[in-house]
């Protein structure tokens, strides 16, 4: 593959990209032209606009049979970054609907343009070919989300959770970026895919990179919030405006997801360093435990799902280090099942929030007689993370767990892998029907005052809600999207 | 193409409960309206399956087939044989019992029924699947209707910690199984979940002697065997009177028809290494749940324990291997699901009524309700195996294939395991129902029509099935023969 630096044939990559950029520019144009009282239809334009994208991205963006590199090996176009690209602009229209009603955020240009810039960078990572892309990439998606968890500047713990989040972003990601000048150093070359080949010619090498590897980890690791990078999760999330910790739990997450999934798929792909096999079973089994076990103990809804979403990377990253074709194809099809599930759960955190104003469990208590459509929607959010069917999350749950089972009779390592996956589920569906039983059974004094929901929330719910139902259904087409999009790796 | 029967079968409650949900909360009548129509649709459809069954072609009939996800083998594959079609009525049975018995719910009666329809399309959904995966997806949705109708509407004391513990038992129960039947696709090396395939697929001895214990207790603890049969008397104490039948009734079935279907089927050389286990602790079930429920003071703990007992008697026809046994096995499941759904609706009306479950404060209730006490009688006399009842039909075979297959000694216990049936049932029979009525419950009244009616269906079919057993016998034994020529023409 000879990476040719431009022909204008290229720009139909950067269809995403390029109409994020447009929709921002128009973000902030209107955000001086529109007063105050008119200021929530920002988060409609970005919604059309990001929904005109996507079918844009859908129609024009679509890569052909052959992965292409593009932009002087910059970015690669293939199956994976056209999926993951899909999924990062579906997550940005629906963290736009759940944040115009939302205090503090709702009726500011600046909030929407950041969320823009990260889905911007998330996108550029799903590409990203090359080292110095890559980083750029990471930097592009994070600094604007240290600014939307620090968003409210008069709420205390929302700017404790920006700072918080910026400190282990910017230490994590020097130490990633030390690790990539270590690979610069060993191989002569920014370029991802020529790394493998010089793995395959030089097996002395095999020992230094390894090393490396585990130093570049640890900003994925960070991104994706696995042990031991997990730590800021909760603070950030509970701080944090809950559309932020939405998007943050789920688009950003996910874009970790994909250049981890790259990264190694690029340089594990030929089954080079087996041991590191053993070094991302042992992060993903640990990551489910400390997720599982800790979020037994929260009051807290949005710790909770803090803790549960640790818990969810760690099962993603089964398929990871199962390493083939299924298990990859587990990991993006639990992906795409995630960010739905999640959102949806974090819509229904922030509207009980807006209207309650808190996020206690404690305060669902009710929430059935009060609002029975929202209480169903938390109702198939937290089954569908359980992995109960008919959501999506149980079809993500049997994938992941059927590659472990496949990839043992290579290696006995995978089975105990999908073990203790499954102790995790069982341990994981008790927190969930706990909250369940919150809403469902208790009763509170204050029930007979219904929730409102606004029209954004009612349409990102639904969307979300009928995503996940129709991912646990019919899940032939995901199914054959996220194959395609594996496959696109090896 | 025929009419797919099963399929509507399985998807007309489905349709009710989604129906119901979007009814408004008020509409009470129509929900109930909506559920028992949709309920007697399915049964009438299950009768005409059950008279329209072909016992002279004997195999699976009313084949329905349509790939799912064609890339794993995963395919939509509903079909009936001798074994399931009478287990498809008996779901019918009692689901429209189910309805009538809780007519009178007041309490969100909108999601209670709706939830009561999910938990049928899950049942219903188990016994006609022919693919794994289907039987798998249909096994799991049971889990949220379980949990919330118990945690919900079930026994205000006890109504938490039955449901919680019955959940996890459950769920725990069907992860070890799944875990087992991705065992089986990828051992098989057919790239199929189709169990009619699977059949053939000759598993070595050594992966079936690993895999059977894990398939069959996975599913044998929804079918309450020992020591894991905790979960069933707590549950079905804690459960609202209609999800104790469904439970108890049909619920165990599913357990018991899973570690049929699946494991002794698809493994039948591991059923035969490990029978003399399943035969022992068939042998504890049925003495030792006897021998508690004789010391129980709550009536419904009674009846929890009394199906720990009966359950153990088809784990025990299921270990002979042998042509009776398992006869014996597949009436029992269908007597055993009348039979204990009856008790259950006696003791919610008593319990309705008289607002005590305690036996020492009952007494005398002949008088007042003279209908629930002959059907609890003539559900007694099932119990007790007497001849003329649906009972003996069951328990005599099984004892003969015991008798046959096994040492001695195993039938001697599982008999005296009979007579102390006949004295616990008679205990709580002479206690409730005659004597003298205790002041407190001077005043109750008797119970309602619709009570009435589901009494006496259920008696008069317990009645009619031991004097013509020949309505269902033929057809259970050509679903014999059939797991008799994969077990080698034991």
């Amino acid at each position: 593959m000879v990476a040719e630096s431009f022909v204008p044939e290229m720009l139909w990559a950067l269809v995403p990209e390029i109409g994020l950029l447009v929709i921002g520019t128009l973000v902030l144009v209107f955000d001086v032209l529109w007063k105050d009282n008119r200021r929530r239809n920002l988060g409609w334009l970005t919604v059309a606009g990001l929904g005109i994208v996507f079918f844009l991205t859908l129609i024009f963006s679509r890569p052909g049979p052959q992965p292409a590199l593009i932009l002087g090996g910059m970015l690669r176009q293939d199956q994976l970054s056209f999926v993951f690209q899909l999924l990062f602009l579906a997550g940005g229209a629906l963290t736009a609907l759940f944040a115009m009603d939302t205090d503090g955020i709702g009726r500011r240009g600046e909030f929407y343009l950041l969320m823009l810039a990260s889905t911007l960078g998330m996108c550029l990572m799903a590409g990203a070919a090359d080292l110095v892309m890559l980083f750029l990439a990471i930097e592009m998606t994070s600094i604007p989300l240290y600014a939307l968890a620090g968003f409210l500047i008069r709420d205390y713990k929302s700017t404790e959770s920006g700072f918080k989040y910026f400190l282990f972003g910017a230490a994590t990601s020097a130490v990633m970026l030390y690790g990539m000048s270590l690979l610069y150093g060993f191989s002569g070359t920014t370029q991802i895919y020529q790394i493998t080949r010089l793995l395959v010619q030089n097996q002395t090498l095999v020992f230094p990179i390894m090393a490396v590897l585990v130093l570049i980890l640890v900003g994925f690791g960070f991104k994706t919030s696995i042990f031991p990078f997990h730590f800021w999760a909760p603070d950030v999330y509970e701080g944090s405006p809950t559309p932020v910790a939405g998007f943050l739990s789920t688009a950003s997450k996910a874009a970790g997801f994909a250049v981890l999934i790259r990264f190694l798929m690029a340089i594990l792909g030929e089954g080079t360093i087996p041991s590191m096999v053993i070094v991302l079973a042992i992060l993903s089994s640990a990551t489910m435990v400390i997720g599982n076990v800790l979020a037994l103990a929260q009051k807290n809804i949005k710790r909770l799902l803090a803790y549960s979403s640790i818990a969810q990377a760690g099962y993603m990253l089964i398929g990871v280090a199962v390493g083939t074709d299924l298990g990859i194809t587990a990991t993006i099809f639990y992906l795409v099942t995630y960010l739905l599930t999640n959102l949806a759960a974090f819509g229904v955190v922030t509207v009980v929030g807006k209207t309650l104003g808190s996020d206690e469990i404690s305060c669902y208590a009710g929430l059935s007689r009060r609002s029975p459509g929202l209480a169903l929607a938390l109702l198939v959010s937290f089954l569908s993370l359980g992995g109960i069917p008919p959501f999506g999350g149980f079809v993500a749950k049997v994938l992941v767990f059927a590659s472990a089972v496949h990839a043992a009779t290579v290696n006995p390592l995978m089975l105990w892998l999908a073990i203790i996956g499954i102790l995790n589920s069982i341990i994981a569906l008790y927190y969930y029907l706990t909250v369940l039983k919150v809403a469902y059974l208790y009763r509170t004094s204050e029930e007979g005052r219904p929730l409102t929901l606004s029209r954004p929330w009612v349409i990102a719910l639904t969307v979300c809600v009928a995503g996940v139902i129709l991912l646990g259904t019919f899940f032939a087409p995901w199914f054959n999207w996220s194959q395609a999009a594996a496959v696109s790796l090896f | 193409m025929q009419f797919p029967i099963l399929s509507v079968i399985v998807f007309t409650p489905l349709i009710a409960g989604v129906l119901i949900l979007l009814y408004p909360a008020e509409r009470k009548t129509e929900v109930r309206v909506t559920a028992l129509a949709a309920t007697v649709i399915s049964l009438l459809l299950s009768l005409w399956v059950f008279i329209s069954y072909d016992v002279s072609a004997g195999g699976y009939q009313f084949i329905e087939k349509f790939p799912w996800l064609p890339i794993l083998g995963i395919s939509y594959h509903m079909g009936v044989d001798g074994i399931s079609a009478p287990m498809v009525l008996l779901t019918g049975l009692v689901s429209v019992s189910g309805v009538l018995i809780s007519w009178n719910v007041d309490d969100r009666p909108r999601e209670f029924f709706a939830f009561m329809m999910f938990l049928v399309v899950s049942i219903y959904g188990v016994f006609v699947s022919l693919d794994l995966f289907q039987l798998f997806f249909f096994f799991e949705i049971a889990v949220f209707p379980k949990y919330l109708m118990i945690a919900v509407w079930g026994y205000p004391k006890t109504r938490e910690y039955g449901a919680m513990k019955l959940t996890l038992y459950l769920f725990i129960g069907s992860v070890i199984a799944l875990v087992g039947a991705l065992a089986i696709y990828f051992a098989s090396g057919q790239h199929t979940f189709d169990m009619l395939a699977l059949e053939n697929a000759g598993f070595p001895l050594e992966f079936q002697r690993i895999w059977f214990p894990v398939v069959f207790f996975g599913f044998a603890i929804l079918g309450g065997i020992f020591p894991f049969h905790s979960w069933a008397p707590d549950g079905h104490v804690a459960a609202p009177t209609a999800i104790s039948m469904l439970l108890a009734g049909v619920e165990m079935k599913v357990g018991a028809f899973g570690a049929l279907r699946v494991a002794i089927t698809l493994l039948p050389d591991g059923a035969r290494e490990w029978a003399w286990l399943i035969l022992l602790l068939g042998t504890i079930n049925v003495v030792y749940g006897a021998l508690i429920a004789m010391i129980q003071t709550d009536f419904k703990y009674v009846i929890g324990f009394s199906s720990v007992s009966h359950m153990g008697l088809v784990m025990m026809g299921f270990a002979t291997l042998s042509r009776e046994g398992l006869l014996g096995a597949g009436m029992q499941m269908f007597s055993h699901g009348v039979m204990t759904a009856l008790f259950f609706a006696v003791v919610g009306m008593v319990y309705d009524r008289a607002h005590t479950r305690d036996i020492g404060h009952l007494g005398g209730l002949f008088k007042k309700m003279p209908w629930a006490a002959v059907g609890f009688i003539v559900g007694g006399l099932v119990s007790m195996g007497m001849p003329g009842f649906s009972g003996f039909v069951a328990e005599f075979p099984i004892f003969m294939g015991v008798w046959r297959s096994t040492p001695p000694i195993f039938a001697i216990i599982a008999v005296l395991g009979i007579v102390i049936t006949v004295a616990y049932i008679l205990r709580v029979v002479g206690r409730v129902f005659f004597g003298d009525t205790p002041l407190e419950i001077q005043d109750v009244g008797d119970v309602t029509v619709l009570d009435k009616v589901t009494v006496g269906v259920l008696a008069v079919i317990m009645i009619g099935l031991g004097l013509f057993p020949i309505l269902m016998t033929p057809m259970v034994q050509s679903g014999v023969e059939r797991v008799l020529a994969l077990l080698g023409g034991a």
